[in-house]
């Protein structure tokens, strides 16, 4: 399909592989194309870079090898990490309630309401202030001796609010309930130090950092139990089972290590870009306003709603103008029903409709921006004007 | 250059993909888009107009077109307009033609409005109908070449400001001529056959639908004969269509056919096949597509229903904005709520829902349906 004149400011729902990755990957397509559980060579190679892609990850979150099981993205290790601590908790010590919070990406909520409603757990939602953020003290008033887990998201996808995530970990570990943090908005933008988070299970995407789609991680602190989602071999320390897809790991561990080493330099251009475009929307737009938190929030991530807008319309406007942006979560069947995590900020509907989110990338130029803040205005005017039914 | 943009309304359906790819060829600028209709929760994989299924074949037309696609949501407004329209229509005794409704209201305009804001000159639909465009004088319309496929009837609903913007491009094609462009494009389409039902009833009966929404729906009541003599006891006259001669459970030297429903009364009208049939009708207050009413009669052609033939009739406008229709012949199947559509050598000069009184000082309205109401 021929796109147009396009200006892609929609990092936060993928972005392009880098050069760097791929070339990196190449190798593992044709010429070492081993399975790393055969014991020849061909299956030693794969398994060398396997185990060299996880040592990698490892060493950038400050974790051990032995810690890290592949997945497919980050929807599988959210999946894996609630599912299987769920099943572990209960199956270990009867534990059968679960705490998140308001505003997790689907891939936790859906999973914990299956849970709720399908196999016999208690779902608890934890509250939010205006800014999305969870306050410590509200987990430890909420946390029961049969907590099974807790999941509260690290920096948010729809709003980029960045939670005080060390500070609730040290309430569960004092409780000793285990904390699952999905991290794979923050993976391109925030240190993911694991011991510094204080952190039990860790969710990451490689798409969000410029690796390839269809490959993440979850971080399992050594004596969390879980239960595997996915049985069949022994891959994975028994936690995940398929032959490990070893290019895309390749490709995970080399584009990690980039989005770790380059981070400031990274998230320092792209802070300058999006406080550059922030207030000037703000300041351009009547009755519009930033969603998630103005300081503590992601370095390429800005969100907005704007009264009286249908945020579908105001998307479809943009793309038709050339520029690529979200109204929150990639949600592309135009569905009317304004988002959980804009209503629990307490967001009344007429607001809530008219969402925008715009993330930053390494390609954004200032000239990028210049031409959206140009176009922007015109196009929620026009929004705004046609009174749809 | 472009001769503009165009939106095409998409369905993932042949027609709808063959009137996309052929705009393209004739140089504007297409962007695709696509309604997503109301369903019943929990059967929207059966809905006929929007399933995931066909939403997925109709990106990938647009793709392999190379032109942009959204998805609309139209579910609360089809629920709030053309279901409505339906369960009232049936409550009030009527036998309603949502797709009348959903073609005035929701793809000529709640669809039109925003290809518009998209910066559309125009909105493309797969309806087989043709337009003629003279500069200075209004766009008419007229049928289809292709007389099986004609879809003009449904269009009745539009008007200038609306045909301004239309474009129907498969109009002077056939269906199968539609086909082999679709087969020679390799473009994707569905494999399930083509079905005439209701959109929302998702294959169901629509006394069961009516029977889920209306809790009122059948109220048992008299069956009586057009003299109003009692003749046995009705079901609830949802259940029963008119010119229906099985299941009434009566007796009689000769078969019974339903004639009527009568509201006021809850009863249900029957007689012999004699009295079957009318040579004249009325209607609601007429669309004249030209935007003015004829002032004197004259004579035309006229289609009672979708699947019906056109008819010849004398037409009266009336000062109320009405229309009387003469037919030259009677017939059996004048149904109330179904449209009658006003043709003059091909061309669709307006149309109107028909009243439950047909403008006669007979006492009955005589009246008989065929099959349930179909999809357009």
């Amino acid at each position: 399909m021929a796109l147009r004149k396009n200006i892609y400011l929609d990092y936060a729902a993928t972005t392009p592989l880098d050069p760097r990755v791929l070339d990196a990957m190449q190798s593992y397509f044709s010429a070492d194309f081993g399975n790393p559980s055969s014991v020849h060579a061909y299956g030693q190679r794969a398994e060398a870079a396997l185990e060299e892609a996880r040592q990698r990850v490892a060493d950038l979150l400050n974790a051990q090898p032995e810690e890290i099981v592949f997945t497919s993205g980050g929807t599988e290790s959210d999946n894996l990490a609630l599912r299987g601590a769920a099943l572990a908790a209960r199956q270990q010590r009867g534990a059968v309630h679960l705490l998140i919070s308001p505003v997790e990406h689907d891939a936790v909520t859906k999973t914990a309401r299956q849970l709720a409603e399908q196999f016999g757990f208690t779902l608890e939602l934890l509250p939010v202030d205006e800014s999305g953020v969870v306050l410590p003290a509200e987990v430890d008033r909420r946390l029961r001796p049969e907590t099974a887990l807790v999941s509260i998201i690290l920096g948010n996808n729809e709003i980029g609010t960045i939670n005080p995530i060390p500070e609730i970990a040290a309430i569960c570990r004092a409780r000793g309930v285990p904390l699952h943090s999905d991290a794979v908005q923050s993976a391109a933008y925030l240190p993911l130090d694991v011991a510094q988070l204080g952190i039990d299970l860790l969710s990451i995407g490689a798409h969000k950092f410029y690796g390839p789609k269809g490959v993440g991680l979850l971080y399992v602190r050594r004596g969390t139990k879980l239960l595997p989602n996915q049985t069949g071999g022994s891959h994975e320390a028994n936690l995940r089972a398929g032959t490990p897809n070893v290019a895309y790991i390749v490709g995970m561990a080399k584009a990690f290590e980039l989005a770790q080493s380059e981070l400031t330099q990274r998230t320092c251009q792209l802070r300058k870009l999006r406080d550059r475009l922030i207030p000037a929307v703000l300041a351009a737009i009547p009755d519009a306003q930033l969603t998630g938190h103005p300081e503590l929030r992601l370095a390429n991530h800005a969100s907005f709603v704007f009264k009286g807008v249908d945020g579908n319309a105001l998307l479809m406007l943009l793309d038709d103008a050339g520029f690529a942006c979200s109204s929150g979560s990639a949600c592309k069947t135009g569905d009317p029903e304004p988002s959980e995590v804009l209503l629990a900020l307490g967001l009344p509907p007429q607001w809530a409709l008219g969402s925008l989110r715009v993330t930053l990338g390494m390609q954004t130029t200032n000239q990028d921006v210049d031409a959206f803040l140009t176009a922007l205005p015109h196009l929620v005017d026009h929004a705004r004007s046609l009174e749809l039914a | 250059m472009s001769k503009g943009k165009v939106v095409v309304a998409m369905s993932g359906g042949v027609d709808s993909s063959v009137a996309a790819a052929l705009l393209q060829q004739q140089g504007y600028d297409v962007t695709g888009m696509m309604l997503r209709l109301w369903s019943e929760p929990g059967r929207e994989a059966s809905n006929r107009c929007c399933t995931p299924q066909a939403m997925s074949i109709a990106r990938r037309v647009a793709g392999q077109l190379g032109i942009p696609f959204y998805a609309v949501n139209a579910q609360e407004s089809f629920r709030n307009i053309v279901v409505q329209y339906f369960l009232e229509g049936y409550a009030n005794g009527g036998t309603p033609n949502p797709c009348l409704a959903c073609n005035r209201q929701i793809r000529w305009e709640f669809l039109l409005e925003r290809a518009l804001a998209l910066g559309a000159n125009f909105m493309a639909t797969g309806h087989y109908a043709r337009l003629v465009r003279t500069a200075g004088e209004p766009v008419r319309l007229f049928e289809a070449v292709d007389g099986n496929k004609d879809q003009s009837y449904v269009l009745h609903v539009l008007n200038q400001k609306k045909l301004q913007h239309a474009l129907f491009p498969l109009g002077a094609l056939t269906k199968p001529e539609v086909r082999q462009i679709a087969s020679d494009l390799d473009l994707p389409a569905a494999t399930s056959k083509e079905s005439q039902d209701l959109c929302f009833l998702a294959g169901q009966d629509y006394r069961d639908f009516l029977r889920r929404h209306q809790l009122r729906v059948e109220r048992p009541g008299s069956i009586l004969d057009r003299a109003g003599k009692q003749l046995g006891e009705h079901s609830g006259l949802v259940n029963y269509t008119i010119g229906q001669r099985k299941g009434l459970g009566l007796a009689a030297s000769q078969p019974l056919y339903v004639l009527a429903k009568d509201q006021a009364r809850n009863a249900l009208i029957v007689g012999f096949k004699d009295v079957l049939g009318s040579c004249e009708l009325l209607t609601e207050p007429i669309n004249w597509l030209a935007g003015n009413s004829p002032a004197e009669q004259f004579d035309a052609q006229v289609k009672i229903r979708y699947s019906a033939r056109k008819t010849g009739a004398r037409v009266t406008p009336r000062a109320d904005g009405r229309a009387h229709v003469l037919f030259h012949e009677p017939l059996r199947d004048i149904t109330p709520g179904q449209a009658a559509v006003i043709y003059l050598d091909g061309e669709v000069l307006g149309g109107g829902l028909i009243a439950a009184e047909n403008g006669a000082p007979a006492e009955f309205p005589s009246v008989l349906t065929s099959e349930p109401i179909q999809a357009l």
